[in-house]
């Protein structure tokens, strides 16, 4: 079993990578350090600096619409976030956050049941995300057995490493 | 037309003759490896052979980081793998500039396909694709080479490491979308404004994880330059891919090039949709995505007035021939009004070079254009026409997300190339029919 616990971070619905981190660092950057730095500037500059380690991103519909770039799930996971809780997300996006580790956690109505700073709890191996500030427990869409495995290892490199084979294969 | 070697003669003509599948069914039921010859349906999890996959000097340095840190050393196919140092070309920084350094000694140490100079996406329709093939590139804006009848779609650079080393992907079978294009087109709408009138009318997440295939007497007139701006902005509403079926247009285009189809797949008549649009074009008008999203999109008459700092002519989405004809016929004895910067990019080498052969470059300087050589630059935000502070955009690019093309308090309008031209006249944002010849 995975359990994550953390402070939400609220975030809108069409969340793009271009806020998430711009091409201007990614374009000289690949250090996940520096672009942690700068990670959701195009909405809060101070973001970086107020988030600590384990919390979650917690977000609307459609989260990191826009570019392929991987900067962006790697931007947030290299500032401490443990995974970002969505109602939906962009497909290159999804893809991307599995692929590096950061677990994308689709969850209906998510928006409306937690607000900024409550404290929340993943079980990740089970699907569940509980508000511990006000006691909801929400059920998260599962993934296909693939993806968990691969989430599991800490994505793609990872479990390359140890098993000499992409998940898929 | 060649037969894939994966499946057998029977089930690839057993495939393209049913009528029950739609194009993307069609070919990834031929391009599966998990279990040839059997038939990929709606949301079915495939493996799939790749027959092109591609990255620029946005996202190929990190792949090949990633691929060096699985201990993979040789890709599984350098005719198959191509680079392009696109998106800050020529370099702009030493940081950069050694990035580019890396992507090159890559592809000689592989020795796979690199060019520099030329947007990715329009140099993959010059050289490159071909319909019936799968196409997977490390950037969002791969849908763009839909438009020659391949499933073409974006992922990151991790997924693009473990594609040249395997030669495969996962992929999840999409729905699809049928948007249909019927009757006259008016003067002064194209391409750029049926694609953003698509986006304001399905949202920026309409199509999420979904084809959207493309018809209607109006885009089986169009060009492949027009077919292209429409592909590639699917992006915008989430689509995994944008197409347009192959016709005597994609035919005659491949030729001019030699090239030869892989596969011509062509949708099933009874196939089913998770949604059609039938828009009759007759009453279409110019249209302008507003800050900060996509979907935000207006008539042209509803911004005209709001004054502009600078009005760009680039990107993947429009700087191709057809774009810089129609700016040429609109500028030529007009001048870019004063205080404002007009800026043209061309999408590639060859795009530049009828350009400058062709009188469109003395007329875009005569008018008082800079022209800069082929690049990502400006719609990305990292050169060649960044916006400062308080400045304001129209530009034939794809995105006005907040902060895209520079400060995070600019702000990007994004129209047709002749929107973009009609503007760049007048200093304002305006109504390109009261400009065409």
């Amino acid at each position: 079993m995975i359990f994550l616990q953390g402070r939400a971070w609220k975030f809108s619905d069409n969340i793009d990578t271009d806020v998430i981190i711009p091409y201007k660092y990614k374009a000289r950057s690949i250090d996940p350090k520096e672009l942690a730095e700068h990670c959701m500037e195009g909405i809060d500059p101070e973001f970086s600096k107020k988030v600590k380690k384990g919390d979650f991103i917690v977000a609307g519909r459609n989260f990191g619409c826009g570019s392929s770039r991987e900067q962006a799930p790697v931007a947030i996971k290299a500032c401490g976030i443990s995974a970002v809780i969505a109602e939906s997300f962009a497909r290159i996006f999804y893809r991307n956050a599995i692929n590096i580790g950061l677990p994308a956690i689709i969850c209906k109505d998510i928006s409306k049941e937690i607000d900024e700073g409550d404290l929340i709890e993943v079980d990740l191996s089970e699907g569940i995300v509980k508000n511990l500030s006000t006691g909801k427990v929400m059920k998260a869409n599962r993934q296909p057995e693939f993806l968990e495995r691969m989430l599991k290892a800490g994505g793609l490199i990872e479990y390359y490493k140890k098993f000499r084979k992409f998940p898929w294969e | 037309m060649q037969h894939m070697n994966t499946v057998s003669k029977d089930f690839q003509d057993k495939v393209l003759a049913d009528q029950g599948l739609t194009f993307s069914e069609k070919i990834l039921s031929l391009k599966r490896s998990d279990k040839p010859g059997k038939v990929a349906l709606v949301n079915d999890i495939i493996v799939a052979k790749v027959d092109l996959a591609m990255a620029h000097d946005g996202t190929a340095p990190l792949a090949i980081k990633v691929l060096e840190e699985l201990g993979i050393k040789k890709i599984w196919d350098s005719k198959k793998v191509i680079l392009h140092i696109d998106h800050t070309y020529p370099a702009s920084s030493e940081q950069i500039a050694n990035f580019h350094s890396i992507m090159r000694k890559f592809a000689i140490a592989q020795g796979c396909h690199i060019q520099e100079g030329n947007i990715c996406h329009q140099y993959m329709l010059e050289k490159f694709v071909v319909p019936g093939m799968l196409i997977i590139g490390a950037d969002s804006h791969t849908t763009t080479q839909g438009s020659l009848g391949a499933f073409a779609t974006g992922v990151g650079s991790t997924e693009m490491a473990s594609i040249w080393a395997s030669g495969k992907i996962w992929l999840k079978v999409p729905e699809s979308i049928r948007v249909v294009f019927n009757g006259k087109l008016p003067k002064g709408v194209y391409a750029k404004d049926l694609i953003l009138f698509t986006i304001g009318k399905i949202s920026s997440e309409g199509a999420n994880y979904k084809t959207i295939e493309f018809t209607g007497n109006v885009v089986k007139e169009f060009s492949i330059d027009s077919r292209a701006t429409l592909c590639n902005m699917t992006t915008e509403a989430g689509a995994k891919a944008g197409i347009v079926e192959m016709d005597n247009i994609t035919e005659e285009y491949l030729m001019s090039l030699g090239r030869e189809p892989m596969i011509e797949v062509h949708a099933g008549k009874e196939a089913i949709y998770d949604k059609i649009l039938e828009e009759d074009v007759e009453d279409m008008e110019p249209y302008v995505a507003l800050p900060h999203s996509v979907d935000n999109v207006k008539a042209v008459g509803e911004v005209e007035g709001i004054p502009i700092d600078q009005a760009f002519l680039g990107s993947c989405t429009n700087a191709r021939l057809e774009d810089l004809m129609i700016t040429a016929k609109m500028l030529k004895g007009r001048k870019v009004k004063e205080g404002v910067r007009l800026i043209v990019t061309p999408a590639s080498k060859s795009v530049y070079k009828y350009a400058l052969k062709n009188e469109i470059a003395d007329i875009l300087m005569e008018a008082g254009a800079s022209i800069t050589s082929p690049t990502c630059g400006a719609c990305v935000g990292t050169h060649c026409g960044v916006l400062g502070a308080g400045e304001v955009c129209i530009s034939s690019s794809n995105r006005n997300f907040i902060g895209r093309m520079g400060s995070r308090d600019s702000k990007v309008y994004l129209a047709s190339p002749a929107t973009v031209i009609a503007s760049a006249i007048k200093g304002a944002i305006a109504d390109p029919r009261n400009y065409l010849r």
